[in-house]
């Protein structure tokens, strides 16, 4: 009887199995080649300091590339942005680099997105990014056309928030969105989006080679009177550049309806709010 | 099928479907060797880690002791848990892992908790981490920057702090230093301010910071026992590798990107989150004075900046609904860069991944097996 022997052992090889790692998640499919030492990955060649490899082409995933990748995402928020629209950049694929001398410097990229809220795959776009060579420096300018965010149909939740808004007898308003632990009422998620499309605006604006910008907080946001067929708010709202690791308060007065979509009609950077030191940091035991 | 087959068949079923039950039921026992009722997907304040540290010590003392190495600009002490087997007056290598020497990531102390309770979880069961455990004591700090992490639990205008609680320099009006920008490893060249009121403030002189002094003494003190040093941070999806200065390369950098891309890629196989690997003037920016660096300076071979999620969304403010996939991501991270250390020094293997070749090798003896069946 070999067959009930054979079973047996099957078992116990089972059971060796599930006793050698009993809980890490299964991750990929067994790998019977075990990869030799250091000779796994294809080491590119160590990029010169600003990233670029030859003939302007930049590497993909070092900053350079990102950086520019970003303004693209903070224009595409200004055009398409709205309380159930956010896109985000997913992945730079490919980059390169024009010096234009005076002009500036301008950036072809290849790059993945994705609309955050739905979750929808844009897939790939193609963009150019126009950093300008002058001292006073203006917005960097940004061509993105993107077939994929043809995709995105959000009518439906625009209307049915604008009417409430509009019709709502007490002007919406909130602080700390999100909250220190990251929370975020769902009602207040779609103005936490709006507030992110109009910071947009001004993140686009200051965007240069050394910034890396993103909405840290709504630290408040008040409703005012609808005007022109459009709803009004007062947001401020909390940036953070990831270079300087500065938070940045900015006040912007911010227009939306589904149709007209996001307008930015006053902004007004804040200084840092003067430091201050609550007397309850002094600690009661060392602990 | 003869009737006696048919029992064995579904003998080995049911012995089988018991076996994947044992499994199971270990997350009902989440409480087992960890104290309970502790939410480890919640953030928690420093009075809360305090008694959860104790509890951890307490409850496992086989496996775990606390000491206390510094103390922090206010005062208060600097804690790490040491976790190792046979550890009873023995010197073992070490990894040194440290959390929240940034005040405002508050997804890093959360999960050095997470890690600590992994570890206490599954080191009977698993033969790999039991015998790591042997060979290695973890020294895992929480929390580093006590004050600054406090502070930034204070009210919502405080939690963006980043710095530590240091009294303003001579000249200068604002509070704390960059505790990162502050340790002697090319310290004030690039990437730092020498404005006090800056987020890179890198201080009056390099370990100036009582934190810093704390890491820098007792590390600096066990530099041939440490094997690996993993500094935990938020945010942008990254794996950091020295050197933080444009101009220097670690000898050994080759081996560093191969071992931080694979542990991307086991980071990326739990939830689909892309981490990127580099140095930080490739994928990040120049900067100098990082603890990743000083490590690496004084010779130990695998150091290691880790950015948690997320990428922007949410930052810092990172929902507590993501604390448990960003920690199980960072975990097997972890392990991957642990494990290939470990193996490098005491099997003398440096096959990336090792950990997948005994999986290889159960599933080679099962196919051998059911083709012997088949073919009898």
């Amino acid at each position: 009887m070999s067959r009930p022997l054979c079973a047996l052992w099957v078992f116990m090889v089972l059971l060796g199995d599930r006793l050698a790692s009993p809980y890490r998640p299964e991750t990929e499919p067994l790998d019977p080649e075990p990869h030799e030492a250091n000779s796994i990955v294809e080491l590119e060649v160590p990029p010169e300091l600003d990233g670029t490899m030859s003939d302007g082409e930049l590497v993909p995933h070092h900053y350079p590339a990102q950086r520019a990748a970003k303004v693209v995402q903070h224009y595409l928020n200004t055009r398409h942005g709205s309380p159930y629209r956010w896109i985000e950049l997913h992945r730079v694929n490919k980059a390169s680099l024009e010096d234009l001398g005076q002009a500036g410097k301008k950036y072809y990229l290849e790059i993945s997105l994705k609309e955050v809220i739905s979750n929808t795959d844009l897939g790939q776009c193609s963009a150019e990014v126009l950093f300008s060579g002058e001292q006073d420096q203006g917005a960097p300018q940004v061509q993105c056309p993107c077939e994929g965010l043809q995709k995105l149909n959000t009518t439906a939740e625009e209307e049915a928030l604008f009417q409430r808004l509009n019709s709502s007898a007490t002007p919406l308003s909130g602080s700390n969105i999100p909250d220190s632990y990251g929370h975020i009422a769902p009602e207040m998620k779609p103005l936490w989006h709006l507030g992110a499309a109009a910071a947009s605006f001004v993140m686009l604006k200051e965007s240069n080679e050394s910034t890396l910008y993103n909405m840290a907080q709504v630290a408040n946001i008040t409703q005012l009177e609808t005007e022109n067929g459009q709803l009004r708010f007062k947001y401020h709202v909390l940036l953070h550049d990831m270079i300087s690791q500065e938070i940045l308060h900015w006040k912007l007065l911010v227009s939306w309806s589904p149709a007209g979509g996001v307008s930015v009609l006053q902004t007004e950077g804040q200084p840092k709010p003067a430091e201050s030191t609550p007397e309850d940091t002094a600690p009661t035991s060392a602990s | 099928m003869r009737k006696d087959d048919i029992m064995i068949a579904a003998g080995l079923v049911f012995l089988i479907l018991c076996v994947q039950n044992i499994d199971c039921t270990s997350d009902k026992s989440m409480q087992e060797g960890t104290p309970w009722n502790y939410d480890y997907t919640r953030y928690h304040p420093v009075s809360e880690i305090s008694d959860w540290m104790e509890r951890v010590v307490t409850e496992n003392p086989e496996l775990v002791s606390s000491s206390v190495y510094g103390e922090t600009f206010e005062g208060r002490n600097i804690t790490y848990l040491k976790i190792g087997l046979g550890s009873e007056g023995v010197q073992k290598k070490a990894i040194w892992m440290d959390c929240g020497i940034h005040a405002r990531e508050w997804i890093a102390p959360a999960f050095c908790q997470w890690f600590v309770k992994e570890i206490l979880l599954h080191y009977k069961t698993d033969k790999k981490l039991n015998e790591m455990l042997k060979n290695m004591d973890f020294y895992v700090t929480p929390v580093l920057n006590v004050d600054g992490y406090m502070y930034s639990w204070i009210n919502e205008s405080t939690r963006l702090w980043r710095k530590s609680r240091s009294t303003p320099p001579e000249g200068c009006t604002c509070h704390g230093v960059d505790l990162n920008r502050n340790f002697n490893a090319n310290w004030g060249t690039v990437g730092v301010s020498r404005d006090c009121c800056h987020n890179t403030y890198c201080g009056s002189g390099p370990v100036s910071e009582k934190e810093a002094q704390a890491v820098t003494q007792f590390v600096g003190s066990r530099v041939d026992q440490i094997l690996c040093f993993l500094t935990i941070h938020s945010a942008g999806q990254l794996l950091l590798l020295p050197y933080g200065h444009p101009h220097i390369s670690a000898p050994n950098y080759d081996e560093l990107m191969a071992v931080g891309q694979a542990a991307a890629k086991a980071m990326k196989a739990v939830h689909g989150m892309d981490y990127r690997v580099g140095t930080s003037p490739d994928i990040l920016y120049p900067n100098s004075g990082s603890s990743r660096d000083w490590a690496r300076l004084m010779g130990i071979p695998f150091s290691y900046t880790f950015e948690l999620r997320d990428k922007g969304e949410f930052g810092h403010l990172l929902p507590e609904e993501q604390i448990q996939p960003a920690c199980e991501e960072a975990f097997e991270g972890a392990l991957s860069i642990i494990t290939y250390v470990h193996d490098k020094a005491f099997h003398n293997r440096t096959e990336i991944g090792a950990s997948s070749v005994a999986r290889a090798f159960w599933a080679t003896v099962l196919a051998s097996c059911l083709a012997t069946m088949y073919l009898l």
